[in-house]
């Protein structure tokens, strides 16, 4: 990297991450003037966003080439008080925590104290939404048997398409006025509702262009200062992009990552959408540019690679919007979840590979920033050399890309009713979330921990870890005859919890559609202005609701630990199973053996095992699948933890499977740490017994130490690894590769691996950003020997 | 039915042949070499073995039993597994040990069951046999790992226990009938890393080049020593007389490969 980007590199590393008040301040002082009882809702949110980006702070950075952030400096990460309020005491646990801190200076904690909480209290989403919520399921998020995403960040899972590479904001603008002149006043009960979205879109369109046209202005200053002429030449360029784009199409690649840029804080300054924003496929979107210009000599690679990292760096000074009420467990990373998105297959299946398919890897090993993550999509048109460039990177221990079958996530669309094109301009975002890109909005609504019900089916809906009934009486589980006994019970026990789960999301769904409009989101989500409907309301093509099982493995292996030393083999009773549990294995310690060692479990392609993974996942879905939402859309599941298998297995005592209470349950669908005996390809063919294709994604980590992406005959190997776990129609696979005694070095020396990044599930954070357990985790994983 | 003793079976082995392979470890073995990776394959019968475990802070033992009973169509569902991943890395199975050929007749069942299923077949093997068993195989192994010691017999029944007169004649016919070979030479300080048997060995190579077989068509690799399996011999109450020896790298091998690209063979450093 040349020296620019070495700085500015520098500076986004070093940027102290801090809580930024300016946003909270300018929405609090704009609900203020009781503008919100004149105007709609969707008025009054697409009103705000102008308000804040015609106030904000403009910032440029010193030699920048692409300019615009969200707060007044890289990572100054502004709130979100209308949606979740933060206390002074949630202030000052981000000022001092260890990880993952926010500093909170005394005049953001003033501004906080005689401003925003006086006038938030009680209004903010967050607490409309726990109000709104039944009593079963306080009881059932308080117990730890599902987490609710919308609780703290408004629903966003849905990534950027093609459109703005080819039309501009003012293009959309004409596009939501001919929408409004297709009302039928006449016959559409929902016409003053549509008038009204309409109109607010394009207050929002128009906000964005306000806010490019500022940082023109601020350019043209600074152009104005004393300085070398190369810089002011630069700085003019760049105030003539900021004219164009985001009110008129691209033209030039650098217009296109700036148009880019300027729609993402659009999109994470309007609200705190979960995954931030992402562009998607961009080697797919770039492409035209570069092609174009490397013919007329207006652009050079090395130009290319330039603004590429000026652009990652970009990403990087963004982390995601501190919570509230936080625990370290909950939500201790920075990592905003963007997923660049590389390969694939074109709208026609063709091979999608292109040159700057490989430019962009280039960019990510050289870059090596946490943020924005990155994937590769793997298509069996795609070619082998894509796959083992890629694997070079993964070598080098920095976690990314992750592999993603193509093919895998263009059936699982497919099978939802998407439409063939849209399905192969999709992708993954998030971690493994599959979505159609620029139509679908994909809403992961929480996080299900699987294993619970069944520590609750065996304790006749009672949970052991405060007593309180929460679940249905299925039966005192010493009387279950048989292992089908067990299942029924279990069958019955999820059922109740997903309906649980199921109605606070459409409560929550109808929160967002009343409350929580987000008119410049909807304008980038087809078919949202045709529809004359927000995002938020089921406005996009598609609209899908995730639940995400959580603990795979673990509830796998317990169930098969009663299966086989219960009702099989009868090496113990039932009650003398859930003594052995209610004491932690305490004077049990030779069961607990048995249990680890002479077990069947899942992960070693063994079909004893395994039949109960499939059982569980035939369950949940037959559960979820299907079932329609309040913003029109249709629930689904797909299996991926983030780090809630941590949060889940707190709440779970001691398992069948041998694993001690409190302890982590398994992440993803990968095996229970350690419980892989035989094998990488073992734990694929496992996994493959899944159906990945009636899934929204799957998530499979797989440690490897260095050594096996030695050569090119080793490369080779895995790249054969990950095509056979494709054909079987997996749908994803991430390496960890590290050495354990690397791993332990780092968590007694710290300071000597900050920049150490490891992959935890379906993203990379910094290893010493995770907590204890969470690292304990990783390095337990078991290493595939040679 | 003939059944066959087995130690393991491993999954995604990626140094015993071509892709990725599913090797099987015959049990037995009727060499002894010093520095031998898997001493609990000399014996021919099961044995058992106990694995001391710490859990929970209380000692455990896990009872093993190295070598177990079994029939062509059970190897052959374990081959099977994996096909999808040699399929995609033209890989396969290899046959190991121990020594395979003491297996002679569920060896070759299992093979022609392989061939059957179209997988590719390799066989790592020390040679030591007799000519009529090795003629009788052969049709069926798409490949051979062979070992090759020590060229003089004294010192090579000092350091294996058996002459390596069968060994080298049974080479000789195997590159006479054009048989797709790697020689394998372990690389062992003050045994077979003496300048007298690297001499030796080049010596007896260059004797199998002729019009037809050009010496780059010979292939060998160089296995340097390592200590791997210092734990088993303990564990396996095992005398180790190579104990003192110290792990060689990969790098310090160069000098050796030169040694042999000189002479034009093919070589690499490893399996």
């Amino acid at each position: 990297m040349n020296d620019r980007i070495k700085k500015l590199r520098d500076q986004s590393l070093n940027a102290i991450n801090r809580l930024d008040a300016e946003r909270a301040l300018l929405v609090t002082n704009f609900y203020k003037s009781g503008i919100d009882s004149k105007v709609s809702t969707p008025v009054m949110r697409a009103l705000t966003l102008n308000h804040i980006l015609v106030n904000k702070f403009i910032c440029i950075n010193e030699d920048e080439l692409i300019v615009g952030e969200r707060g007044s400096a890289p990572k100054a990460t502004p709130t979100y008080p209308e949606i979740n309020l933060h206390s002074l005491e949630d202030l000052e646990i981000l000022d001092s925590r260890h990880k993952v801190s926010f500093k909170v200076d005394e005049e953001t904690k003033r501004i906080y104290r005689e401003e925003i909480i006086p006038f938030w209290k009680g209004k903010s989403n967050r607490e409309r939404i726990m109000r709104s919520m039944a009593p079963e399921w306080i009881e059932a998020y308080n117990a730890g048997i599902f987490t609710e995403f919308q609780e703290q960040r408004a629903p966003g899972h849905t990534v950027c398409g093609n459109k703005i590479y080819h039309k501009g904001m003012l293009d959309l603008m004409k596009e939501v006025r001919d929408a409004a002149t297709q009302i039928d006043w006449k016959n559409d009960p929902l016409a003053s509702i549509r008038n009204e979205e309409l109109k607010a879109m394009e207050i929002a369109a128009n906000a964005i262009i306000l806010f490019a046209h500022r940082h023109a202005d601020k350019l043209e200053e600074l152009s104005d200062e004393p300085g070398n002429s190369q810089r002011k030449q630069e700085l003019l360029e760049m105030a003539t992009i900021c004219r164009q784009v985001p009110a008129h199409a691209p033209r030039t690649f650098h217009e296109a990552l700036q148009n880019y840029w300027f729609i993402h804080l659009g999109v994470i300054t309007e609200l705190n959408p979960w995954d931030s924003f992402n562009p998607g496929r961009l080697d797919q979107h770039l492409y035209p540019f570069y092609k174009k210009e490397l013919e007329d000599g207006t652009l050079t690679k090395e130009k290319a690679t330039e603004l590429l990292q000026s652009f990652w760096i970009k990403f990087n000074n963004h982390p995601s919007p501190p919570k509230v009420g936080v625990t370290a467990q909950e939500s201790n990373t920075y990592t905003d979840f963007c997923l660049i998105n590389l390969g694939g297959v074109k709208p026609d299946g063709s091979d999608a590979v292109n040159e700057i398919t490989f430019l962009i890897l280039d960019v990510i090993e050289e870059m090596r920033l946490l943020q924005p993550g990155s994937m590769v999509q793997v298509s069996r048109v795609n070619p082998d050399n894509f796959i083992h460039r890629t694997l070079k990177i993964t070598k080098t221990g920095f976690g990314q890309p992750s592999y993603f079958n193509t093919d895998a996530i263009v059936k699982e669309l497919v099978r939802q009713g998407k439409s063939l094109e849209d399905a192969r301009n999709g992708g993954a975002s998030g971690c493994v979330e599959a979505g159609a890109f620029g139509t679908e909005a994909y809403i992961l609504t929480g996080y299900f921990n699987l294993t619970k019900v069944l520590e609750i089916t065996l304790n006749n809906g009672t949970d052991p870890l405060t007593g309180k009934k929460i679940g249905l009486e299925t039966g005192p589980a010493e009387l279950f005859r048989d292992f089908d006994d067990l299942m029924n019970a279990y069958s019955k026990q999820l059922k109740h919890f997903i309906d649980i789960k199921i109605n606070g999301n459409n409560r929550i769904e109808q929160i967002f559609m009343e409350y929580m409009p987000v008119p410049f989101l909807s304008l980038l989500i087809d078919d949202c202005i045709a529809n004359g409907k927000d995002y938020n309301a089921g406005g996009a093509r598609y609209n899908t609701s995730y639940i995400q099982g959580v603990g795979l493995g673990s509830i796998t292996d317990s169930l098969t630990a009663l299966k086989y030393h219960v009702f099989d083999k009868k090496t113990i009773s039932m009650s003398g199973m859930l003594k052995a549990l209610s004491q932690n294995f305490i004077d049990f310690e030779e069961l607990r053996f048995e249990f680890l060692y002479n077990t069947p479990k899942y992960g070693n392609d063994d079909d004893y095992a395994d039949a109960q993974a499939l059982s569980v996942f035939e369950l949940f879905y037959a559960a979820v699948d299907g079932r329609p939402t309040a913003r029109g859309g249709i629930s689904r599941i797909n299996f991926l933890p983030t780090t809630s298998h941590i949060y889940f297995g707190s709440v779970i005592q001691a398992l069948p499977d041998g694993r001690k209470a409190k302890e982590p349950l398994s992440e993803g669908i990968s095996p229970v740490q350690g419980a892989d005996k035989k094998g990488p390809t073992a734990v694929l063919k496992s996994a493959s017994k899944l159906d990945h294709l009636r899934t929204g994604g799957t998530l499979l980590n797989q440690k490897f130490t260095p050594s096996f992406f030695d050569d090119e005959e080793s490369i080779e190997k895995m790249t054969a690894l990950i095509r056979g776990y494709f054909r079987m129609n997996g749908h994803h696979i991430q390496f960890n590769v590290i050495s354990a005694t690397t791993l332990r070095d780092a968590q007694k020396h710290p300071e000597k691996y900050r920049d150490l990044i490891v992959r935890v599930a379906g993203y990379s954070d910094y290893f010493n950003d995770l907590g204890e357990d969470l690292q304990n985790e990783i390095i337990q994983r078991t290493e595939q020997g040679l | 039915m003939n059944k066959g003793l087995i130690f393991d079976i491993r999954r995604f082995t990626v140094h015993d042949g071509p892709g990725i392979r599913t090797t099987v470890f015959f049990k037995g073995c009727p060499l002894s070499c010093w520095w031998c990776h898997n001493p609990e394959s000399h014996s021919c019968y099961p044995e058992e073995s106990l694995k001391s475990l710490n859990l929970d802070g209380k000692k455990f033992s896990l009872k093993e039993m190295i070598g177990k009973w079994m029939s062509v169509e059970e190897v052959m569902s374990e081959l099977r597994m994996d096909r999808i991943f040699y399929t995609e890395s033209s890989g396969g199975v290899t046959f190991s040990g121990g020594e395979p050929l003491m297996q002679s007749e569920f060896l070759l069942e299992l093979l022609k069951e392989c061939k059957a299923n179209n997988l590719h077949t390799t066989l790592d093997t020390s040679g030591y046999t007799d000519r009529g068993i090795i003629e009788n195989i052969q049709p069926y192994a798409d490949l051979f790992l062979y070992d090759l010691k020590l060229i003089d017999d004294t010192d090579h029944i000092r350091y294996t226990g058996v002459s390596n007169k069968p060994i080298l004649e049974n080479l000789i016919y195997l590159i006479s009938e054009e048989k797709q070979v790697i020689i394998r030479i372990p690389v062992i300080p003050d045994i077979t890393n003496t300048k007298k048997n690297i001499k030796a060995i080049i010596k007896f190579l260059s004797h199998l080049v002729n019009e037809r077989k050009s010496a780059s068509s010979i292939k060998i690799s160089l296995l340097p020593y390592h200590s791997i399996a210092k734990n088993k011999y303990s564990r396996f109450h095992i005398d180790n007389k190579t104990m003192h020896l110290k792990d060689l790298t990969k790098e310090s091998l160069i000098p050796l490969k030169n040694e042999f690209e000189a002479e034009g063979f093919t070589v690499r450093i490893g399996s």
